[in-house]
């Protein structure tokens, strides 16, 4: 029998036989990893620019702010859908972000049973539905029951949309708040309401931030559930109870029309509505980062200067 | 068993002060997960300003038992407590009764410190005030900084009590939630192995703060450093796989135990 420092002597030898392959490997791993990002980002990138090079052209006051010219013109904007793309944002994040979040509160502190788990598996089910079917769904139980196209039903449709997305993101940050805060809110004697809507909440509020931009990102770029709910127009606002035009409606209606002004019309569409999604990201990001940070800069050179 | 038990009845009536009234009593306390029992059958009584420490290896239920006297295991899912708890007189775990109210009374400061995250020192320390419906500023403040003292902490943050809490070190965060816990004016503290997770100094300070409090606070603390039962408390009970061993004066504890199992233990031959 050998003895164990023998023994140990030959483990070592078998662990290092191989250093110089696994290096390789490891480059190897490395630049498929690079790889991938390259051609995640090659796309985008160049849609990007296809968008800003094609749509830039098209930009000027008029054509932010007026309402569509005569067809194949080339005259006229896009004041209405830019209009009309905010106001169905904004109407369907007041519908959404709240059922959105509270069902999200449910799943997390509230879930852990059998009620929890069929909420939350109809919760996925619904967040992969094609838009399109809720639009349909939209279409028939407001637009048909009223008898008329309307804000509303564009906004209730891109809800239905929006609410799982948020629901699932909050109760993933929710999840990740730790266990320890909580306990210290109950020690203190304070309710369970309390303990989630004041502690645990504000702990959870950047990864619940990111879930509503993001679904405020997928709901800006629909176009199938607003063709079955809002229509489309030319005119600008006048009331939740009319049809209303949006960016992506008016891009799919330029981009089908066989005008290159009308096709230019278009790409200066796309541009403005990756601005105004991209605008809202960074606006709501920098609002939230600049108040939670700005304690620590100030506490941070108060604390240098102690030193 | 038997004869164990009796000992612990008797420890009110033979050996400690006489003069103080008993705050807290523990009933054939035992707490089940699922099916394993992990305090078993334990009565301990709590007299009135005075610290208890709970000693032991891993595993034998001290923080377990601890939460019971907060109901914290209510939170738990498949915990189950038996046996009485009585805070002066009141059974903690009488149906009729909603746990806040008790809750109110026995503050709790965890083995890691956690002040909320989001909060500054103030706002942590004012966080039991504020959400339990204390509205003026003035007696807010006046809270706040009385609790700061009391938690030895006052000197190093009163001039920055907007800063953050978590930029404070571990031993002054750790000062800071014994704060938030006194602010809602408790009578019993519970502490759960305060100074595990801090340096020598940060835990002399800790120490030190429990010394103090002690003159007002009927305290109750887990710990697995011997010599910091010694140093803290009056009374010190040791349990070993969920049974309570031995339940005495801490100065008897360790001179003169009377298990074979405590002897051991207090003299580092295991745990």
């Amino acid at each position: 029998m050998m003895s164990s420092s023998q023994k140990r002597a030959e483990y070592r030898l078998l662990f290092k036989q191989n250093v110089g392959g696994r290096l390789v490997v490891d480059k190897i791993m490395m630049g498929i990893v690079f790889g991938c990002v390259i051609a995640a980002v090659i796309p985008l990138g160049s849609i990007l620019i296809e968008v800003f090079k094609n749509g830039i052209s098209a930009i000027s006051i008029e054509f932010l702010t007026q309402v569509p010219g005569a067809i194949g013109s080339g005259e006229g904007g896009i004041g209405p859908a830019i209009q009309g793309t905010l106001i169905i944002i904004g109407m369907s994040s007041m519908i959404g972000v709240p059922i959105g979040v509270m069902s999200g509160i449910f799943l997390a502190e509230f879930g852990d049973n059998r009620l929890g788990r069929t909420v939350r598996f109809f919760n996925d089910v619904f967040m992969e539905f094609p838009s399109i079917v809720l639009g349909i769904f939209a279409f028939l139980v407001i637009v048909l029951v009223l008898g008329h196209f309307s804000l509303w039903a564009g906004a209730f449709a891109l809800s239905l949309i929006m609410f799982p997305i948020v629901a699932r993101t909050t109760e993933e940050s929710l999840k990740m708040v730790p266990m320890t805060y909580r306990e210290a809110g109950i020690a203190l004697g304070l309710k369970k309401w309390v303990i989630t809507f004041r502690i645990v909440l504000s702990a959870a509020k950047s990864g619940m931030i990111t879930g509503i931009l993001l679904s405020v990102g997928r709901i800006g770029g629909e176009t199938a559930p607003l063709i079955m709910t809002v229509l489309g127009s030319s005119q600008f606002f006048s009331g939740v109870d009319s049809p209303m035009d949006a960016l992506p409606l008016r891009i799919w209606r330029m981009s089908l029309l066989p005008y290159d002004s009308a096709q230019m019309q278009g790409w200066g569409a796309a541009l403005v509505l990756i601005i105004i999604i991209l605008a809202i990201n960074i606006t709501v990001r920098y609002y939230f980062a600049k108040k939670s940070k700005k304690g620590n800069i100030l506490s941070k050179l108060m604390g240098m200067r102690k030193k | 068993m038997d004869g164990k038990q009796d000992d612990i009845e008797n420890i009110g009536d033979d050996h400690l002060d006489s003069e103080k009234k008993y705050k807290m009593i523990a009933e054939n306390v035992s707490v089940f997960y699922d099916d394993v029992e992990a305090v078993k059958n334990v009565t301990m009584k709590f007299k009135e300003r005075s610290v208890t420490s709970l000693i032991g290896p891993s595993g034998c239920g001290k923080t377990t038992f601890l939460r019971c006297l907060n109901r914290m295991h209510d939170m738990t899912k498949n915990a189950r407590v038996q046996g009485r708890i009585l805070l002066d007189g009141e059974d903690l775990y009488a149906k009729d009764k909603d746990p806040i109210y008790h809750r109110r009374k026995v503050g709790m400061v965890f083995q890691k410190p956690n002040p909320f995250p989001t909060m500054s020192i103030y706002d942590n320390v004012a966080a039991g005030l504020r959400l339990n419906g204390v509205k003026d500023r003035r007696i807010l403040d006046e809270i706040v900084e009385d609790s700061l003292k009391m938690a030895y902490v006052w000197d190093e943050v009163k001039n920055n009590l907007k800063k953050p809490a978590i930029e404070l070190s571990g031993g002054q965060q750790q000062r800071l939630c014994i704060a938030r816990a006194l602010a809602i004016q408790p009578e019993v503290l519970l502490m759960d192995e305060p100074a595990s997770a801090l340096d020598p100094i940060a835990t002399q300070k800790i120490e030190e703060t429990i010394t103090e409090l002690a003159r007002e606070f009927t305290i109750i603390i887990v710990t697995h450093n011997m010599q910091q039962a010694v140093r803290v408390s009056d009374y010190t009970a040791f349990m070993y796989l969920g049974d309570l061993i031995e339940f005495n004066e801490t100065k008897k504890i360790f001179t003169q135990p009377k298990n074979e199992l405590t002897s051991k233990y207090v003299k580092g031959q295991f745990g």
